[in-house]
């Protein structure tokens, strides 16, 4: 008999926030653990944007859980679940580093501009010179290779602060560029910018793999 | 940013611009006339046809990634506080 975490029925629906919400205010204790389980590392992540220690991103990711808790009954829906528990976070992050006095300068504009990808792989025309190397992909999900997958967190964590946000919020939770904006505090373009650099330091931290695979 | 604004209007994209542009792209964010380069450029290259393939996988890969869950005993308090906490529990 195959063993099934509680937690899986619930992987789904903890991007839809339909049926998931009336379950948690039913006290539906496996929709509550799929919840964390879904969100807590990205969490983290975030926290560590504003404080400098992870003990005091743990400090807040559990606040903030407790704080989602106890806000349940009076959650209006009027934002996703997701918005509303990342928000929580951010502003209690903020506080947090506001009391530490040892706030990390979020420094939401990106200055760097230089190319996201090696200028010497180009002609002096601007096209390749030869064809970038692939990511090796799964043929059927088309997803990396489980290979290349473990290394991605470890990329996504060396990032700048801003940076790491903008894609824990975007590509691992999968918010819209919206609600990433409204909750960082950063201009449509801001946003897109560090998450185009981003994804492509994260890319760059693969390719070497991909090139001693061949 | 400077270097993507270096063309005029109507000059074919080249590889080095378009790698710049996918976020913009897949965002939907490119204004029609940029988006008409791109596709255009998109229909006749190998390497950056790729390239954006490359990116898709990426952001798909990290939208599935599964972590460790957090630490046991934590996850054990915060359901014994959803336990406490939750409404219609009133004790």
């Amino acid at each position: 008999m195959s063993v099934r975490r509680p937690s899986d029925m619930f992987r789904h629906a903890v991007d839809d926030d339909h049926g998931l919400l009336e379950h948690l205010r039913a006290g539906d204790e496996d929709a509550f653990q799929a919840l964390v389980e879904r969100h807590d590392a990205s969490l983290r992540r975030v926290a560590r944007t504003f404080v400098r220690t992870s003990t005091a991103a743990d400090e807040v990711v559990q606040e903030t859980w407790l704080a989602v808790v106890r806000g349940l009954s009076a959650f209006e829906g009027r934002s996703s679940l997701r918005t509303w528990i990342f928000s929580i976070l951010v502003n209690r992050a903020r506080t947090r580093a506001v009391r530490d006095s040892r706030s990390i300068p979020f420094s939401s504009l990106e200055t760097d501009d230089s190319p996201t990808v090696e200028p010497a792989a180009f002609a002096a025309d601007g096209r390749w010179i030869s064809a970038p190397s692939r990511l090796d992909a799964d043929p059927e999900s088309g997803l990396l290779s489980a290979e290349l997958r473990e290394y991605l967190l470890d990329a996504v964590d060396e990032l700048s602060p801003a940076q790491r946000a903008v894609i824990t919020l975007r590509d691992l939770v999968g918010a819209p560029p919206a609600e990433v904006c409204e909750l960082l505090g950063l201009t449509e373009v801001n946003q897109r910018v560090l998450l185009h650099r981003a994804r492509a330091r994260v890319r760059a931290a693969l390719l070497p793999l991909m090139e001693l695979s061949r | 940013m400077r270097w993507r604004r270096r063309h005029e209007v109507g000059d074919p994209l080249v590889c080095r611009e378009f790698v710049e542009l996918v976020t913009d792209y897949l965002d939907g964010a490119l204004p029609e006339a940029e988006r008409i380069r791109f596709e255009a450029h998109l229909a006749e290259c190998d390497g950056c046809t790729g390239y954006l393939e490359d990116t898709r996988r990426l952001v798909g890969s990290l939208h599935e990634v599964s972590e460790p869950p957090a630490d046991p005993a934590t996850r054990e308090a915060l359901l014994r506080a959803f336990r406490d906490l939750r409404p219609g529990n009133d004790r």
